[in-house]
């Protein structure tokens, strides 16, 4: 009797302690970017006051400031052209490459298989370089040519090269998907009179939808949050720059301006989007993980 | 009948395009950074002139290569073991026990993979100024006066990169370890229990060895991944040259029109990363224990 009750509260201490260490993990995930969400309503005053205080009321006004002094609102327009035509890009060029990838037998599809899984191990941050360069000299053989180059600082050309470098994993994901699917569903496509593509749209695309939400997602937040491709192709000072990008120009600035409340601002304007989108997601996100295990 | 013509055509139209895309944008340049590692560059004109192993060699001499390299590997450890560590217990706590509001925690724990570099940078910025951080007005109270660890230009900046590093990394992994750790029967347990096996000895006799592939491949890809957003972090959060990494000394050498040395950095740790994964491999080897 006396056993069993030592051990009831030996397993009571050991439950409190799982419970201590998980809120202090949480809350320090959580303190940190509440913190960055209060600042931005705190007006500058209050900067060189206690930063645990809260704000003293909402100062909209940094957001204002933010939006148009320091361009954010022009920034964010350009974050989300770019994003939304290398998605677009992306899933055109990547979805029947990976289709015939994954389905057809041709002369050379094994060695473009190994290629294209090759291509995972190619990180960007590598080759950043002899984009840039082959850029710049492209630009230089344009201007000989035409009188102007506009292969830097463009946000199509950099729209291209995301989609680009997405397609190895996005390609990798969705041949995984395609080859499961018996092939009876094109036979009876093809019986009905249905051509290749035909089918291929109207048949099998409809039912990869799950696998390309969550490509969808992930290259959501891999396009939105990049910054080392953008910072190089879009290096013109005065030329346009994604969110990102336009946000560590903000962060660089401010050491010496002090103006906080602007630069905080600019953080929520950039993470607000992607919190909410995985709010609304979030299931489908910690789900599909295992898959982003490759990330990086 | 369909002709295999037509086939041909539809082939082409689909596979096409991608292969040129991924030719010119990843193929070239990955060729074009090795061939460029034996090459001098002039900043501002194409030509090139080849210098063959002139390049690594200097690298080789160059202590503040050296010195990128060391940090990066102090990044790769520390990161590394600090996250797994605390990733695969909690994981192994979470997972055994009947925990109120999992699904709250498996939601905030995921958090910051979903933000930009750029944007946990900041963050953390906001906890390391020296006027007002969060971290400092801790510390400044009880020293008394205005401290300035682990902010942008002090020696100890490479600390506050392994904690936003680690900070961003955990949750992730964490939740990854969950899901394959519930995948271990619970009647492996009772019997275990049964056998009078604790908590402990359960977990390292039963937990760890049921999910060790699953950790070998993250542990490899977290590895090469380490190198990648060492130099994200370090770009973002380290004011210029005071604690490179491989691959902002790369990009330091690229600013400074010196392609050629930024290339031959660039194949020195497209090597090194290789070979440590291969290594991590080897050494994590072990006979998988089936279910």
């Amino acid at each position: 009797m006396t056993k069993e009750k030592k051990g009831m509260s030996g397993e009571t201490l050991y439950k409190i302690f799982i419970y201590v260490v998980l809120i202090t993990l949480a809350v320090v995930i959580i303190v940190p970017v509440a913190w960055v969400f209060l600042a931005s309503i705190k007006q500058n005053s209050e900067f060189y006051g206690n930063p645990w205080a809260l704000p003293a009321g909402f100062y909209w006004q940094n957001f204002v400031e933010a939006w148009n002094a320091a361009s954010m609102g022009s920034y964010m327009l350009n974050s989300v052209l770019v994003t939304a035509l290398s998605l677009v890009l992306l899933l055109v060029i990547a979805l029947p490459a990976a289709y015939c990838l994954a389905r057809f037998r041709f002369r050379g599809s094994r060695f473009l298989n190994t290629c294209f899984m090759a291509g995972l191990f190619i990180n960007v941050n590598y080759i950043v370089v002899p984009i840039f360069l082959m850029l710049r000299d492209g630009d230089a053989w344009l201007k000989n040519l035409v009188g102007n180059g506009f292969l830097l600082n463009n946000l199509v050309v950099l729209a291209v090269v995301y989609a680009s470098t997405a397609l190895p994993f996005t390609i990798y994901l969705l041949s995984g998907y395609f080859a499961t699917l018996p092939h009876d569903f094109e036979e009876a496509a093809y019986i009905d009179g249905a051509g290749y593509g035909q089918a291929m749209i109207r048949i099998i695309f409809p039912m990869a939808q799950p696998s390309i939400i969550t490509i969808i997602l992930f290259n959501f937040l891999s396009f939105w949050n990049e910054y080392i491709i953008s910072m190089t192709l879009m290096s013109s000072a005065q030329g346009q720059k994604t969110l990102p990008v336009g946000l560590l120009n903000l962060m660089q600035a401010q050491q010496s301006s002090a103006e906080y409340g602007i630069l905080y601002a600019g953080l929520v304007l950039v993470m607000l989007p992607t919190l909410i989108l995985y709010m609304c997601v979030q299931k489908k996100l910690t789900q599909g993980m295992t898959v982003g295990g490759l990330k990086g | 009948m369909r002709s295999s013509k037509s086939r041909g055509r539809f082939l082409t139209l689909c596979v096409a395009p991608a292969v040129i895309l991924y030719f010119v944008f990843m193929i070239l340049p990955t060729l074009n950074v090795f061939r460029m590692s034996l090459f001098e560059r002039g900043a501002y004109s194409p030509t090139e002139t080849f210098v063959g192993m002139a390049n690594f060699q200097a690298l080789a001499k160059d202590v503040k290569f050296i010195t990128a390299m060391q940090n990066t590997i102090l990044l790769i450890v520390t990161v590394t073991l600090i996250t797994f560590f605390f990733a695969i217990v909690f994981a192994a706590i979470l997972t055994r026990e009947k925990i109120k509001g999992q699904n709250f925690f498996r939601i905030v724990f995921y958090i910051p993979n979903i933000l930009s570099v750029v944007v946990i940078a900041g963050i953390f910025s906001a906890i390391y100024k020296p006027e007002n951080g969060m971290l400092n007005s801790i510390l400044s109270f009880f020293k008394g006066e205005t401290v300035m660890v682990l902010w942008k230009d002090q020696p100890m900046v490479i600390v506050s990169v392994i904690i936003a590093m680690v900070w961003q990394a955990i949750g992730y992994y964490m939740v990854m370890y969950m899901a394959s750790m519930s995948a271990v029967p619970e009647s492996l347990y009772e019997s275990a229990g049964l056998d009078g096996a604790g908590r402990l000895t359960q977990f390292f006799q039963l937990t760890l060895p049921l999910i060790w592939t699953n950790i070998r491949t993250t542990l490899t890809f977290f590895i090469i991944s380490t190198i990648n957003m060492a130099f994200l972090f370090v770009k973002a959060m380290v004011a210029k040259g005071m604690a490179d990494v491989g691959l902002s000394f790369m990009y330091a050498q690229k600013d400074a029109g010196l392609y050629g040395y930024s290339m031959a950095a660039g194949v020195v740790i497209f090597l090194f990363s290789f070979l440590l994964s291969a290594l991590v491999n080897w050494v994590t080897k072990r006979e998988v224990l089936e279910m």
